[in-house]
């Protein structure tokens, strides 16, 4: 019972430290796009202000699917949050399997888009059938690299693929081992992240944000709250299945400070894939709903067959 | 006023001014760029003067947005659309009206089709001089409308709710029939 209890408490600590830290980040980010682009950007905690005021404006709604699916949607992505490893901390053991994840956040996904389409505007169903066609892009070459890892590392918990990954410093990161599948991850990542080129399901200057055209108020204020999260999680799948996990910086004896390094090590790599992605979502233009699929059934799938075979049949990067 | 409804307009009181200092530092703009003040928009958005930094930023829709931006003339038809657009906000919303033409009509003082006073059919929160208004007076007109959310001045949504009548006989008096309906419902 006791064992539960503090299960739940560590995935709340998590849940709030995610929502704190993707909010805090993804301000800073804000900046330094400002930078990126001559301006001088906004206050770092602007994305909580906007958050607030979202949550304290009158909300309307358009019948009980549409209220229903908000909250159906961000309870799915905090549910996803509660069973994300952390730092090494497993909130609940043995519960850690990659295609818990996968499922779960797909509840979350599924709910928004019940949601928006409940709203009845057509421009939020043009958006939710883009979203969900895209999923269908980046899904297949994201799951192919993966499943060849979890077959190459005979183990599907997130949390033992990151430790396989800490064993000899820097070379056994699946970084070095896979750096076709890395690169199939980031592209297939900035599909998850809805980053400029394959941002076409929200599209503000074509089809008026996609699932978002009919939020206003309390229901924006919680798919933010949502958005942040479901960042969150898709960059810590990232890191943790590519960039090592939660290494540590500074080596020694001491196993506190070994284990603070750690922490930043994690949250350093995690700021790196953000901001990158960020900038590069800044420098590009957006694609069409069609050459997105058709980009991603060219080029990464290909790349994922390929580490695949390597994976598989040469034993290269086990 | 018994003691119970003192002490819940107090509560809700005490809330708005909370709420006030994040309405005032994030304001989401729904552009209605149909004049041609609207072309001093890009400037006071972009590197030179950055609205960014005062926590505004461009929304799609008008259920997202906190302000309407009426930048210039507005004709009979693109009125109805102004309204359509602004009974679909939520509350707290607010409207930034830019040049003479909103005031009186402007160059288009004697033009048929425009209608000469904006504020007989909508609140006005802020008025932003000039034909047409500088970038710097655009700034300065975002701050005034900062300032005023923060004094708790910017009611204009307010006076639109207790003055609906009036403000609805003017709009059918100049546009002949509204029609304020949920399209996607019926």
């Amino acid at each position: 019972m006791i064992t539960i209890i503090i299960s739940i408490l560590i995935a709340l600590g998590i849940l709030v430290f995610a929502f704190l830290w993707q909010t805090t980040l993804s301000g800073i980010t804000r900046k330094i796009v400002g930078r990126y682009q001559k301006r001088y950007g906004p206050r770092f905690y602007q994305n909580f202000r906007d958050i607030f005021k979202a949550l304290s404006k009158r909300g309307i709604t358009h019948g009980w699917v549409y209220s229903f699916g908000v909250i159906m949607a961000v309870g799915g992505i905090m549910a996803t949050v509660m069973f994300l490893p952390l730092f090494g901390i497993v909130p609940f053991p043995g519960v850690d399997n990659f295609f818990i994840y996968v499922y779960l956040f797909a509840v979350g996904m599924l709910g928004m888009a019940m949601s928006a389409v409940g709203s009845g505007n057509p421009l939020a169903g043009i958006g939710v059938m883009r979203a969900l066609t895209q999923m269908v892009g980046y899904e297949v070459p994201f799951m192919i690299v993966v499943l060849a890892m979890i077959y190459g590392h005979g183990t599907s918990s997130l949390s033992e693929l990151a430790a396989i990954q800490q064993t000899s410093g820097f070379l056994s990161w699946n970084l070095v081992k896979m750096p076709i599948g890395t690169i199939v991850g980031f592209i297939c990542l900035l599909g998850m992240l809805g980053k400029k080129p394959f941002e076409t399901f929200i599209a503000p200057a074509e089809i008026a944000s996609g699932p978002m055209v009919e939020y206003g108020g309390k229901q924006l204020g919680m798919l933010m709250i949502m958005h942040e999260l479901a960042t969150f999680i898709e960059i810590s799948l990232f890191v943790n299945l590519f960039l090592g996990g939660a290494t540590p910086i500074v080596f020694g004896e001491t196993t506190v400070l070994v284990g603070l390094s750690s922490v930043v090590g994690f949250l350093l790599k995690y700021s790196i894939v953000y901001i990158v992605s960020a900038l590069i979502s800044n420098a590009l233009g957006r694609f069409k709903i069609d050459q997105v699929i058709k980009y991603f059934y060219k080029v990464p799938i290909v790349l994922a067959i390929i580490q695949a075979l390597i994976v598989v049949f040469l034993g290269w990067g086990v | 006023m018994s003691k119970k409804e003192r002490a819940v307009a107090k509560r809700k009181k005490k809330w708005d001014g909370i709420s006030n200092f994040f309405r005032a530092n994030s304001i989401w703009m729904l552009m209605y760029c149909t004049g041609c003040c609207a072309i001093e928009l890009p400037q006071a958005m972009t590197s030179k003067y950055d609205m960014e930094r005062l926590g505004m930023g461009p929304m799609a829709t008008p259920r997202q947005a906190d302000v309407i931006l009426v930048t210039g003339y507005l004709s009979v038809k693109t009125l109805r659309r102004v309204i359509y657009a602004y009974e679909q906000m939520g509350e707290p919303k607010y409207l930034v009206a830019f040049g003479p033409c909103t005031i009186n009509g402007g160059i288009y003082y004697d033009a048929h089709p425009v209608i000469k006073s904006l504020d007989q059919y909508l609140p006005i929160d802020v008025y932003i001089a000039g034909c047409m208004p500088k970038p710097e007076a655009v700034m300065n007109g975002f701050q005034d409308l900062i300032d005023m959310i923060k004094r708790k001045e910017a009611n204009g949504w307010r006076k639109y709710q207790e003055n609906k009548e009036w403000y609805r006989e003017n709009q059918i008096h100049a546009l002949g029939e509204l029609r304020i309906k949920d399209e996607f419902h019926e």
